[in-house]
């Protein structure tokens, strides 16, 4: 499909121009899909974005898209446009793993509500891609199935847990992926693989049908090459849902809008001072300072902000998370789905539950389900879970004194570019810094996007910018001007310098 | 705070996943240096401050209360390890000694 007339190479294309030359009846949905899958099927081998590749299920929802427009039928701004799908979210025709052992072959029997919307919006769902196991990594490299290559460098990690979504979009095996984020998994793999990556407002987009993680802080979201893409995917998921009772009922914020306003004249943005220094690379730091000039050319009013409970975050979320992982990962105990091990007519339910769990769960998985029991055990409870919870309050303070002088708040995404594989995985402290900037905005539960900033050593850096609760519409306001702005500083995209694959 | 080997050997019990000597000898020394990390927490004066379990607080979440078609059972047992009868099948879960 790569020889189309009007399109020579149609995965390049952002989806909005793919919907748009499908609306216009210049490219059909089937098409652009069996370019994607044709593109997968090139490139897959070296990246290994994706777990499931659904071939027959998205050509069948792609020509169900072409026929209905041929009738005539007035068709939604993503009609037709293939998206990778983090398998962490459950969709009926598909298995859903987690990029876990435990979950091997298992099949969901209903869809995620992000799924049901995506089919509602005649989306294309390619397949389930590669994440961390049970979405606990900053790499990939904790999938059970193996790790996923960042585009950029395939030595290199392409951030996690998000990281088969990230690859898949910088590879160009699709314009959209759906990410989740509990403490920087849409926004750290966005940074390394040089895309837009949004975790929305906790509560804006339905957690019913995604495997839970750490139930206060999980929050999927769009990952994509462009702000107005993104915002696109978003509007698209978004909104209340009955089945997720910690769905807020009020309306998506003008997301699409705000990514085509392009003007940020007035307006506050505020740099986090606690976000930079000793462990922030000098190459991320100077693209996020030139990400921040670009916003004051473009009339916005630039101020340094304290937000000094930050420096506890990462402590406070590597406390809150595990604990909430070790309740909900209780439910793979071997009776009800996925895999059982030892069930001789011998063993009783306990020891089977043991032994398949020892074999089902990998090392990060363990290791925070023990320190999550650790954290809530009698004796321990006040000194850490107790006091994380104190500090998640203190952070959200900082967050609303902030937000009282300033419209926005800015950092680099990531302390660093995109690592290399092995170099962290025995050392898992050294690989949750990874997530030193993202983690307060989950704690707080408001918005915060991935934007690339620039390249450092040829590897893709991002600047973040967060936003109070179900203000979403500022991440794509400021996005969507700082992107054209650095975006015709530069002369094109950051992702069209990636290297070929 | 350290934690012991053997902590950690209980603390699996705990949560039901057999572990190996080996994986005990490299997750002591792990968990031991994570706890180190986020034993940072103690640092801050909170004793006032109100704990948060979650974001965006919502209290006593009603939908209507209108029937609406559940699960079908074949699809429900349809992932199951093992069922039997319309059933999960389970191992003992009494001890035979007791």
């Amino acid at each position: 499909m790569t020889d189309h007339p009007t399109f020579p190479d149609v995965v390049r294309l952002t989806a909005a121009a793919t919907a748009a030359a499908i609306a216009a009846g210049e490219l059909s949905a089937v098409e652009a899909t069996q370019a994607a899958l044709d593109r997968i099927a090139k490139v897959d081998d070296t990246i290994h974005a994706f777990l499931h590749v659904d071939a027959e299920g998205a050509l069948a929802a792609a020509r169900s898209v072409d026929e209905r427009r041929a009738a005539g039928e007035a068709l939604g701004p993503l009609a037709g446009v293939p998206l990778a799908l983090k398998d962490v979210l459950t969709a009926r025709d598909m298995p859903t793993t987690c990029g876990s052992r435990i979950l091997e072959g298992w099949h969901a029997p209903y869809d995620a509500t992000v799924v049901s919307r995506l089919r509602a919006a005649d989306v294309v769902v390619l397949g389930k891609v590669n994440m961390d196991e049970f979405a606990m990594g900053s790499s990939t490299e904790n999938s059970a199935y193996g790790p996923t290559r960042n585009p950029w460098d395939t030595t290199r990690i392409p951030g996690g847990s998000s990281g088969g979504s990230a690859a898949a979009v910088a590879a160009f095996e699709a314009p959209l992926a759906i990410g989740t984020d509990t403490g920087g998994s849409i926004r750290q793999p966005a940074a390394v693989c040089g895309l837009v990556g949004v975790k929305p407002t906790y509560g804006g987009v339905s957690r019913y049908g995604l495997v839970a993680f750490s139930s206060s802080l999980d929050q999927a979201g769009p990952l994509a090459r462009t702000v107005t893409d993104a915002a696109l995917l978003h509007a698209a998921i978004a909104g209340h849902d009955p089945l997720d009772s910690t769905s807020v009922d009020v309306p998506v914020p003008p997301v699409v809008e705000a990514a085509g306003r392009r003007d940020v004249r007035g307006l506050r943005v505020g740099v986090v001072r606690e976000l930079a220094g000793e462990g922030y690379d000098p190459g991320v730091e100077a693209a996020f300072a030139a990400a921040v000039e670009a916003l004051t050319e473009l009339g916005a009013e630039v101020v340094e902000v304290s937000c000094p409970h930050f420096q506890y975050a990462l402590a406070a979320y590597y406390l809150i998370a595990p604990s909430e992982c070790s309740s909900n990962l209780a439910r793979f105990d071997a009776m009800r789905f996925g895999l059982r091990l030892g069930d001789d007519g011998q063993a009783g339910a306990e020891e089977v539950m043991s032994r398949t769990r020892e074999a089902g769960f990998g090392p990060e998985v363990k290791r925070r389900v023990i320190l999550g029991t650790y954290a809530l055990s009698s004796g321990y409870y006040d000194a850490y879970y107790g006091q994380a919870q104190k500090v998640r309050t203190l952070i959200s303070r900082d967050f609303a004194a902030a937000f009282e002088r300033v419209d926005v708040l800015v950092s680099p995404t990531t302390p660093t570019p995109a690592f290399p594989l092995g170099s962290k995985v025995d050392d898992p402290v050294a690989m949750y810094l990874s997530d030193l900037c993202t983690i307060p905005s989950n704690l707080a539960g408001g918005p915060a996007m991935s934007l690339p900033a620039g390249l450092v050593d040829g590897l893709p850096v991002g600047i973040q910018i967060m936003a109070p609760p179900f203000a979403d519409d500022r991440l794509y306001l400021v996005g969507g001007a700082l992107e054209e702005a650095l975006d015709a500083r530069r002369g094109h995209p950051l992702v069209a310098e990636a290297p070929a694959l | 705070m350290g934690i012991t080997r053997d902590e950690v050997a209980h603390l699996a019990r705990l949560s039901r996943m057999s572990v190996t000597d080996d994986e005990l000898d490299a997750l002591a020394p792990q968990l031991e240096a994570i706890l180190s990390a986020v034993a940072r927490v103690a640092e801050v004066a909170a004793a006032d401050i109100p704990p948060t379990s979650h974001a965006v607080p919502l209290t006593n979440v009603f939908r209507p209360d209108v029937a609406r078609p559940s699960l079908p059972a074949a699809e429900a047992l349809a992932g199951a390890p093992a069922a039997e009868d319309g059933r999960f099948r389970v191992p003992r879960i009494l001890d035979p000694d007791e």
